[in-house]
Formats: C-alpha cells, sequence, structure tokens
C-alpha cells in the first residue's frame, strides 16, 4: 500500500481548517463587556469623589488616571491582574488598568536580569509598541487638524 | 551489533537496560492525574532558587543524580550524560552538568529531547562504547514562558489550542544488565513542516512529524499498532493527538486503545484551567515515560510500549520573521516481559 505524502498534507490542511476549536466568541465578548464596564464604573466613582472634593473639571481626567494606574499596577503586584486578564480578554487590556498591568509585569518578571537590563530595559516590551504609535498616531492627527480645523 | 531496518530504524540487538529512573515535578503536575507516578513533587516552583531558570536546573540536576542513586552508582560509573532542555543555549542542562562528574553531550531536539538522548544513549550501548549512559531532560513553565511568550503577570487570556509547559525533569539510566525494560529499536525521526504558523497551535505544528515517525516505525519493523500496549507521543495533546489519529488513518493504521498522549495525559484541562490542550515541554514526555509508562511496566502492566516524543523546532524569533514551525517526532521501543 502506497500513500503519497501529498495526501496526507492535504487530510491537514483540510483537518487544521476545520478542526480546530474556535474561541467562543459570545461569551468573551460578554464577560469583556461587563468586566471592562464595571472598571469605568469604578473610574467614574472616583471621579464623582474627587469631583465632590472640590478639584477642577479639566484636572479631573489626570488625577482619575493616576489612581486606575496605581490599582492595576497593585493588582498586577498581588497576581489578581493575570487571572481578570484570562477571564475578561479585551475587557480588562483595553482600560488604562492594562496599560498599567502590561508595564508592571514585564518590570516584575526581568527583575532578576538587574535593574537597568532587566527592569528598566524590558518595562516597554509590550507597551512600548502602543505609545510609539499611540503617540505617533496622534502627533499625525494633531498635524491634521492645525490645517483642516474647521 | 545493532543492525538497520528499512528506512530510519535501528534495531538494538544488545538490549539497553533502563534501570534507574527517577522523575520530579512543579505543584500543578503534582495535583494531575498522574501524581501517584511521580517519585517527587515540589511544593513551590522555584525550588528554593531565586530565579525560574536555577529552578529548572535544580530540577533537572535533582532527577539526574537520584536515577544515579536508585541505580545504586556514582557519578564516576556514568560514560555519558545526554541532556537536553527548552532554554537559550541549553542552560539547564548544561548548568546541571557543571555540578556533575560526568562527560557531557547536549542534545536539542525541543520537547523530544527524551526519546532523543534515549535513542542515542542506547545507540552508544549498542557499540559498546559504555557501561553506563544517563538520558536526561527538563522544562519549566515560568522559565519557558518568559522566553517564548509573555510575562507570568501580564493579563491575557490562552486560545483553546494553548498547552501549558510541564515543570518537571525526568532522567534514565541505561545499563547492561538486570531485569528492568530495555531498548529494542529506535527510529529517527525527519523534520516535518506543514506550514502552520501559530504559536499557541504547536501540538498541531507538531503531528505531521509524529505521523510520519510512526508509520516509518511501523513499516521499517513491520510491526502494527496492536503490537504495542500503549503508543505514547510526547506533547501533542487533546487536539494534536486526534489529528495524528486521523492521518494514521491514511496510511490504514488504527490507533485506537493503543495509543496516548502525555501531555493530554499529565493534565486534567477540566480540573486544571489554563492547561486547555495539555502539557507540553521537554519535561512533559520525560515525566510521563519515567513515571506512568515505565512504571507500569515494571509492574507488568505494559509489555511493549513504543515512546514517541515531539518537539517544535522553533526559535523565540522564527515566528516573528514570518516562519513556520518545523517539528520532530523520535521513537524508541521499549519491552519487559515480553515472551519471544
Amino acid at each position: 500500500m502506497k500513500v503519497e505524502e501529498k495526501t496526507i498534507r492535504k487530510k491537514f490542511d483540510n483537518l487544521n481548517s476545520n478542526d480546530i476549536p474556535k474561541p467562543n466568541l459570545a461569551l468573551h465578548c460578554f464577560n469583556a463587556f461587563w468586566v471592562g464596564g464595571l472598571i469605568c464604573v469604578i473610574g467614574q466613582f472616583i471621579s464623582d469623589i474627587f469631583s465632590k472634593m472640590g478639584i477642577p473639571k479639566d484636572e479631573l481626567g489626570t488625577y482619575v488616571s493616576i489612581v486606575m494606574v496605581f490599582l492595576g499596577a497593585v493588582l498586577t503586584g498581588i497576581g489578581v491582574y493575570d487571572k481578570l486578564g484570562d477571564f475578561a480578554g479585551a475587557g480588562s487590556v483595553v482600560p488604562i488598568t492594562g496599560f498599567a498591568n502590561s508595564i508592571v509585569s514585564p518590570a516584575m518578571e526581568f527583575k532578576k536580569e538587574g535593574f537597568i537590563f532587566g527592569v528598566a530595559a524590558k518595562m516597554f516590551t509590550i507597551a512600548g509598541p502602543v505609545l510609539v504609535y499611540g503617540i505617533g498616531s496622534s502627533v499625525i492627527i494633531g498635524i491634521l487638524y492645525y490645517f483642516l480645523r474647521w | 551489533m545493532g543492525r538497520r531496518i528499512g528506512l530510519q530504524t535501528v534495531e538494538i540487538e544488545s538490549k539497553p537496560r533502563i534501570i534507574g529512573t527517577y522523575n520530579i515535578v512543579g505543584p500543578k503536575e503534582g495535583q494531575g492525574p498522574l501524581k501517584e507516578y511521580f517519585d517527587r513533587i515540589i511544593e513551590d516552583d522555584l525550588n528554593g532558587t531565586n530565579s525560574f531558570e536555577k529552578a529548572e536546573t535544580s530540577l533537572l540536576y535533582t532527577a539526574i543524580l537520584e536515577s544515579i542513586k536508585k541505580s545504586k552508582l556514582k557519578e564516576a560509573d556514568i560514560n555519558y550524560l545526554l541532556a537536553g532542555d527548552l532554554l537559550n543555549q541549553l542552560s539547564s542542562s548544561c548548568f546541571a552538568a557543571r555540578d556533575l562528574n560526568i562527560p557531557f553531550i547536549g542534545l536539542y531536539g525541543a520537547c523530544s529531547t527524551m526519546a532523543e538522548s534515549l535513542s542515542v544513549g542506547s545507540m552508544i550501548m549498542e557499540g559498546g562504547l559504555a557501561n553506563y549512559v544517563v538520558a536526561a531532560t527538563s522544562s519549566h513553565f515560568s522559565s519557558a514562558e518568559r522566553q517564548f511568550r509573555l510575562p507570568l503577570e501580564m493579563g491575557s487570556q490562552r486560545a483553546p489550542t494553548a498547552q501549558w509547559t510541564v515543570t518537571g525533569a525526568g532522567a534514565m539510566v541505561l545499563g547492561k544488565k538486570g531485569n528492568f525494560p530495555y531498548v529494542t529499536h529506535v527510529t529517527t525521526g525527519k523534520v516535518k513542516d506543514y506550514g502552520i504558523t501559530d504559536v499557541n497551535n504547536m501540538g498541531v505544528a507538531m503531528a505531521p512529524a509524529a505521523v510520519d515517525t510512526i508509520k516509518q516505525h511501523f513499516m521499517d519493523t513491520g510491526r502494527k499498532p496492536s503490537d504495542y500496549d500503549v503508543i505514547a507521543t510526547g506533547d501533542l495533546g487533546v487536539i494534536g493527538r486526534e489529528f495524528t489519529e486521523k492521518l494514521l488513518l491514511e496510511y490504514k493504521y488504527d490507533m485506537k486503545g493503543h495509543y496516548i498522549d502525555c501531555g493530554e495525559e499529565i493534565f486534567d484541562a477540566k480540573l486544571q484551567p489554563g492547561t486547555n490542550s495539555g502539557g507540553s515541554g521537554c519535561g512533559c514526555s520525560a515525566v510521563v515515560a519515567t513515571g506512568y509508562l515505565l512504571k507500569n511496566m515494571l509492574k507488568g502492566k505494559f509489555k511493549r510500549i513504543l515512546l514517541v516524543s515531539t518537539g517544535a523546532l522553533l526559535s523565540s524569533t522564527s515566528p516573528l520573521q514570518g516562519e513556520t514551525i518545523p517539528g520532530i517526532a523520535h521513537a524508541v521501543s521499549i519491552e519487559f516481559g515480553v515472551s519471544k
């Protein structure tokens, strides 16, 4: 009996396009939606408290960001945020707490390699691209806005 | 002297015995379904060291040393140490060998290292070039994650096809005499790459290599799946195992009832969330082979097994450059108490 490897490869490609389990999209979207929403509600709650304390409206955003980044960092440090991320996916990655997580987690991980070549050098391995393209695109939008002001 | 049979197989006539084995695993593996087969389960995955790399080295060192002790030998009796792991420049093996007084050959076969080192060890024994050889390998979840994937505390989701690197090390001592399981055939695999690029789909990427090696083993030896009590692939996981079964059917080899995958057996995906498709890593087939497989052979439950450790030969940079994932599989046939 002679079976060509080509047949096997064809069968493999066929299995690979049909038999790979897909993530449960509806459930993941639902979890991302309510956890992400909850994080935003917490942010709004903090914002309201600061507002009551008499902090001016245009500075509120900065204060809230500082608190949320702190919370994200603490939850990463005590090993909670990775579990939250596994459950909520983009729901916990997209808010600013997720940004804190993406900086604190490599900083913790690479502490063994020292503070210069470990923590400092590796801290932005994940957040770096976000910063580069985030800041880069905001500059481009800024230039466009300057010339196309309506 | 051994002889070549077929295209890729060597018959080992001197039947080198596996006279002593030892395995040591991490806490998660120690909670899995195969826990009773492990010699030692550590409680802290740093194993008293201050980095995961050092922890992996300590696991490998312990496995090698204890396997030699269990064989009632001393370091100086061993002619060769054949070992490998997943980390860059085989760091775990090299650093473990640094503290051992044994001539060392480092092997890289990714997660296929257990079968690879056992194959090479058996060939050295067959050539009459050694009295005792140690074949060993290790992997560690956290050291592998930091080399190949994301930081541990980074909150992200694992794909359903993702596998969990086994924290553990296993070692086997090969000798000439005694009433122990022995190696009869070695089939060395070819590198197979069917174009998978998803690093979260390693089991499927390695399946073609496993299929090719198992098929070739059967063709070379004239055996069939039912000649084996167990055929165990290394770390294909649930999905890779299903692929392998289906693809071998194309060659008219029905594996049903004779086939397990070490990665699928070592964790219980329902009770141990995150392990998804199963275990992986060099340590996976090492601890299952030295545990579940060989211990059951000694008990007489299995008489003839085929260990097919499978490796994904990617580096941490190759997927970023758009390379596909090549796979390899090596097969070693082990017997104990087979009446001729």
